[in-house]
């Protein structure tokens, strides 16, 4: 039957070709690696800001303004948005569990909800003018308060250590 | 016959999923372009060449292109206006990756045609768009 067999050697092959992909996707997929989406689509334009320096009510009140996002379109499609708000409210200021998430949180007078790191009382009194001169912030390469990898340079791993800082010039 | 037939149609269908080439992103648009314009002929690089370098006023008060943050040249790397983080060419000829999936493709069409026109684009423009970024050696 030799037309069995091409079909056999073609349905192995598609197997072939299809496992690997499949296996690919399902590390990729939002139920392997939770954190793929939001680190995909909010890494585009800017870092992955961590989950836990804003509160669950910032991320919601965040998701749901993504057409205005800063002056900027950043809309997502329904069930990406969906996604990436389970994921970031999962891991919001109140369920991270991260020593510098419950400080955010903690400097937060209740009722507040920034839409900014920046605007937070803990985030403004790391970088008051006695710790960063109002001049670092116009350098070239910092930009803006914004910009944490400027000087955080392991600000795309979650590393915010004061001994990881290096102030560019 | 048609066991293969099914079995071949599977396989297309699964490597038309896992990556599209930047022609077949470039045919969804030239069928909306039809049904949007019965006399519509071809995409063209020239219109999207002026397309994309077209200074406009944003209500904002900005001067505004798609040129002021991919640079006048597409083959060169960007920086988004506010972050300053860098944006990769989007010339294919330097960055393979571009316009090789088409629901990014939508979706940065969908957004930066809101930053820098305040509308949505059509087909005709999206695809003089790409023809002109294709065009790019």
């Amino acid at each position: 039957m030799p037309r069995r067999t091409l079909v056999t050697a073609l349905c192995a092959c598609t197997l072939a070709f299809a496992l690997p992909a499949a296996a690919q996707t399902a590390k990729q997929s939002p139920a392997a690696d939770p954190g793929a989406k939001w680190k995909a689509e909010c890494s585009s334009c800017h870092i992955a800001y961590p989950p836990g320096y804003l509160p669950e009510r910032s991320w919601r009140k965040l998701m749901t303004g993504l057409d205005k996002h800063f002056g900027e379109n950043a809309s997502l499609d329904d069930i990406t948005a969906r996604q990436i708000t389970d994921y970031l409210v999962g891991n919001s200021a109140e369920k991270s569990g991260d020593r510098r998430a419950s400080r955010f949180l903690g400097s937060l007078p209740a009722g507040a909800t920034p839409l900014r790191i920046t605007e937070t009382p803990y985030f403004r009194r790391k970088h008051d003018a006695r710790e960063i001169s109002p001049e670092v912030w116009k350098r070239p390469k910092v930009g803006s308060p914004a910009n944490c990898i400027a000087c955080h340079v392991g600000a795309e791993k979650g590393d915010f250590s004061e001994r990881n800082v290096k102030i560019p010039q | 016959m048609s066991k293969t037939t099914v079995v071949l149609a599977l396989m297309l269908t699964a490597a038309i999923v896992l990556a599209a080439s930047p022609a077949e992103v470039l045919q969804t648009y030239t069928a909306q372009a039809r049904k949007d314009n019965p006399s519509f002929k071809e995409f063209s690089a020239a219109s999207g060449d002026k397309f994309y370098h077209a200074a406009v006023k944003h209500s904002s008060g900005k001067q505004v292109s798609c040129a002021a943050c991919h640079t006048d040249n597409p083959r060169n790397a960007g920086k988004h206006d506010r972050t300053s983080k860098e944006i990769l060419p989007l010339a294919p000829a330097a960055n393979k990756d571009r316009f090789t999936d088409a629901a990014k493709v939508e979706k940065w069409f969908k957004r930066n045609c809101q930053d820098v026109l305040e509308r949505e684009c059509n087909a005709q423009e999206k695809g003089d768009f790409m023809t002109y970024m294709l065009s790019i050696k």
